[in-house]
């Protein structure tokens, strides 16, 4: 099994609250890993280490080291831009721009230098189907992303994150904000994209976790408390504080 | 890639950093014009000096100063208790729906060109002090100044100049005083009026001072209109139908005829005026940035 | 003292407060309906088609006012022209790029500064630095960057009123997917802010138009249509002024007073528009 991340003692401060501890781990290619705690656990800021969204933050410090397929993330000359093109993300709320469907999904490809008509078109209809949206817009690629519903809207962001073609996919708790049938879509989706890409997953719901995930992360008050197989955590966890979560004690 | 991403941030930073050059080349070329001449006649002179007859070689400014004061002071007086109950109306007394139309009337205030304000002034304003104004004051002193053109006149035109700038930042200050202020005081039964007089408006007192501030530097600065309307006479008035010259006034009216010397001290007399302003502005701006942190 | 009369003098106040509070708001109302009714009643009837096109002769006496026309355009258009490239990269300099810090402190306040900064001084700046020190000349040009200079503070703080309306998750979102920040300004933030930006713009070309003492100073006053960027000419608001103080022409100096304050209200009318029908649009 590859190993797609591989993270070593890293800390992270916000001015001087240390909101990551000595975390390490590894998330291996094309498996989905959840990360679960409480709200505050650092899940989350972790997630987003992953493609240096926290540089977007002011008076973050982040220590240890972060390697990608072998290179450090954090060394000095490593191309960001590059990373995100590499590592994509879908937040907890969805976020198309205000711009058509279509425009949406190219926006990435565009940036990245992709003029060709053809080709866009391509990875409009390729990126739509993975997301099985296809059907349900495709008579609409002009209209306004923002008069889909809340469900549409978060898998039009994960086709405009596909569009780019990424090796890895962030998602920040991508269903909290959707009622059930669209999280069960999503979740369904899931595990079809697992075969191409590695997925990492913050989510507030043990379920889902336990559903979907073949690894899982539990972090509390910063430190990642035990990292397992999914069935390990839920059936027979190492730790006592993992025990106590899962069966719903806290958090 | 990356240096043109680097070229961007320092274009951008340029010209962020270009209002900040603005200044300094302002100060420096206003200073550089003026000041030479501003310390051969002394400075002492040039402002307490009370004949102003560039062509003659007096370039006394206290006449110019005098002038500015008054009306100044005379707009201050008409325009701060309108601006503040404006304010006042705006915030606490108006509905939402009909604050909006209020809020753009006052805006259309500010928009209109001062040479407008000016004529207007002219046309309007200047023909009614001598037809209602006049008699009553010829009555108690009959040798009093005849033609309108005054520091009453100047003085109401800049109090509508600068009514936008006090209602505007006032209303502000107001409406940011926490609700709890205001339902503390209506809890201890005190009426609406009791608690706009004395919880509203003294919470609200750096703001609404700031305001009045700015607005003052506004009438100092304000140039066309009062040109039009105060007549242009270098002398300390005595009445406020008396003309006068002011500093932004001589400045703009001489400064198409000037010889280079008279240039020179026209551009001293910038000095003074900017020097005046930049204190006003540096005040507003520093309270208001102390309104802010504590919000 | 008796509850009674003190309730009275109570009610007495309070009808006394209101009374005036209303009065002077009403009163407020009513100059500015009179000032633009006053102009545009006795300015209206004299705009016509010859007013319009036709050159101004006998020093504005008769004829029209073509040439300022002309003059105020070239000049204010310079200016904008300036301006808005400068005021947009400052306004996104502050929102995008600036870290909290003495500097950006300083620069922001500095920018208020300007704004603060009266248009005769601005003249005088233009005069010695512009069409002096850089040989200039009165000239559109030398008029053009003065007034370049007092309608930036307008446009960057339009500006940057509504690039804070840009949700943060746009920033990220174009973020995550590998955009360089130049490329996440241009494609996402800066097409939501069309609005906000030109509102600002409108406001800074109301601004420009209605500026006499600085362009006076800078500018001239030729009564000919410039041909290039180093001619002199003459704007709106200086050919009113010149009108009004020189007593030429009551009619042609109500013309123009009017067609000023049609301007105005056209401008602010439109602005008001713009603000109030997109502003909301980022909502999200």
């Amino acid at each position: 099994m590859e190993t797609k991340f591989e993270i070593e003692k890293l800390n992270l401060y916000y001015g001087s609250f240390q909101a990551l501890q000595d975390i390490d781990m590894n998330i291996y290619s094309n498996r989905i890993t959840a990360l679960i705690g409480p709200s505050g656990c650092g899940k989350s800021t972790f997630l987003r280490t992953l493609n240096r969204m926290n540089d977007l933050i002011r008076g973050v410090t982040i220590e240890g080291t972060v390697k990608f397929d072998g290179e450090d993330i954090y060394g000095n000359f490593y191309d960001i831009i590059k990373l995100r093109k590499k590592v994509g993300m879908v937040f907890q709320k969805p976020n198309p721009f205000p711009k058509t469907i279509y425009e949406n999904i190219v926006y990435g490809p565009k940036i990245h230098g992709e003029k060709n008509k053809t080709v866009l078109d391509n990875i409009v209809e390729r990126t739509l189907k993975e997301v099985a949206m296809w059907e349900e817009v495709k008579d609409r690629l002009q209209k306004p992303a923002l008069g889909l519903s809340g469900g549409q809207q978060q898998r039009l962001c994960i086709a405009r994150c596909l569009a780019v073609e990424p090796e890895v996919i962030l998602m920040d708790e991508p269903t909290s904000a959707l009622d059930p049938v669209a999280t069960s879509k999503i979740e369904g989706l899931l595990e079809e994209l697992a075969e191409k890409y590695t997925i990492v997953i913050v989510t507030h719901n043990m379920q889902q976790a336990g559903r979907v995930s073949d690894y899982t992360s539990f972090f509390l008050n910063g430190k990642v408390i035990e990292t397992d197989k999914t069935e390990v955590i839920f059936s027979n966890p190492a730790n006592k504080k993992t025990e106590e979560y899962i069966t719903g004690r806290f958090g | 890639m990356k240096t043109y991403e680097k070229a961007i941030e320092k274009v951008i930073l340029l010209s962020a950093i270009m209002a900040t050059i603005s200044v300094g080349l302002i100060t420096f070329f206003i200073f550089r014009s003026g000041l030479p001449v501003l310390l051969e006649y002394g400075i002492i002179d040039f402002i307490f000096g009370t004949t102003w007859s560039p062509t003659n070689g007096d370039y006394g400014i206290l006449p110019l100063i005098a002038g500015t004061l008054s009306i100044t002071i005379g707009s201050l007086i008409i325009g701060v208790p309108t601006g503040i109950a404006c304010a006042v109306f705006l915030a606490e007394i108006l509905q939402k729906k009909w604050a909006k139309a209020f809020k753009f009337s006052i805006e259309l205030l500010a928009g209109i060109p001062s040479v407008v304000y000016g004529f207007f002034g002219l046309v309007v304003l200047i023909p009614a002090i001598r037809e209602y104004i006049l008699p009553i004051y010829q009555f108690f002193d009959p040798e009093v100044s005849q033609t309108g053109f005054s520091v009453l006149a100047g003085a109401v035109i800049l109090a509508i100049m600068i009514l936008p700038t006090i209602v505007s930042m006032s209303e502000n200050s107001i409406a940011a005083v926490p609700v709890e202020f205001k339902e503390a005081s209506l809890a201890l039964g005190a009426n609406k009026m009791e608690t706009i007089v004395r919880v509203l408006i003294p919470a609200a007192k750096s703001g609404i001072l700031s305001s009045i501030i700015l607005g003052m530097g506004r009438a100092i600065g304000e140039t066309m209109a009062v040109l039009l309307i105060t007549g242009n006479m270098a002398k300390i008035p005595g009445t406020i139908l008396d003309p006068v010259a002011t500093l932004t006034g001589t400045i703009a009216m001489e400064m198409g005829y000037a010889s280079p010397t008279h240039q020179q001290v026209l551009f001293a007399v910038g000095i003074v005026l900017f020097v005046v302003i930049m204190i006003l502005n540096i005040i507003a701006q520093l309270s208001v940035r102390k309104i802010g942190g504590n919000a | 003292m008796d509850p009674r009369k003190l309730r009275n003098i109570k009610k007495a106040k309070n009808i006394a407060f209101y009374g005036i509070i209303g009065l002077l708001a009403a009163a407020t109302l009513t100059v500015l309906i009179i000032i633009i009714g006053y102009i545009l009643l006795n300015g209206f009837s004299h705009i016509d088609v010859e007013f319009l096109t036709q050159e101004p002769r006998k020093m504005g006496k008769e004829g029209g006012i073509f040439s300022v026309i002309i003059g105020t355009l070239y000049v204010t258009g310079v200016g904008i022209l300036i301006a808005t490239p400068i005021g947009i990269a400052a306004a996104i300099y502050f929102t995008e790029y600036a870290k909290e810090g003495k500097g950006v402190i300083l620069i922001r306040f500095f920018t208020e500064i300007l704004a603060g900064i009266p248009s005769i001084i601005f003249g005088l700046f233009g005069f010695a630095f512009f069409v002096i020190f850089l040989g200039m000349g009165w000239s559109v040009i030398s008029g053009g960057l003065t007034l370049a200079m007092m309608v930036l503070p307008t446009l960057v703080r339009a500006t940057e009123e509504s690039l804070k309306t840009v949700p943060m998750s746009y920033r990220e979102g174009s973020l995550s997917l590998g955009a360089t920040k130049w490329q996440m300004i241009t494609g996402v933030i800066l097409p939501c802010c069309k609005p906000g930006i030109l509102t600002g713009l409108i406001l800074g070309i109301g601004r420009a138009i209605g500026e006499s003492a600085a362009i006076m100073l800078t500018v001239g006053g030729s009564l000919r249509v410039p041909t290039s960027l180093f001619d002199s000419t003459r704007t709106m608001a200086v050919h009113l002024y010149t009108l009004a103080s020189e007593g030429l022409s009551q009619e042609k100096t109500y013309a123009t007073a009017a067609l000023l304050i049609l301007i105005v209200l056209v401008i602010n009318g439109a602005a008001n528009l713009i603000s109030s029908k997109l502003g909301g649009s980022n909502g999200n």
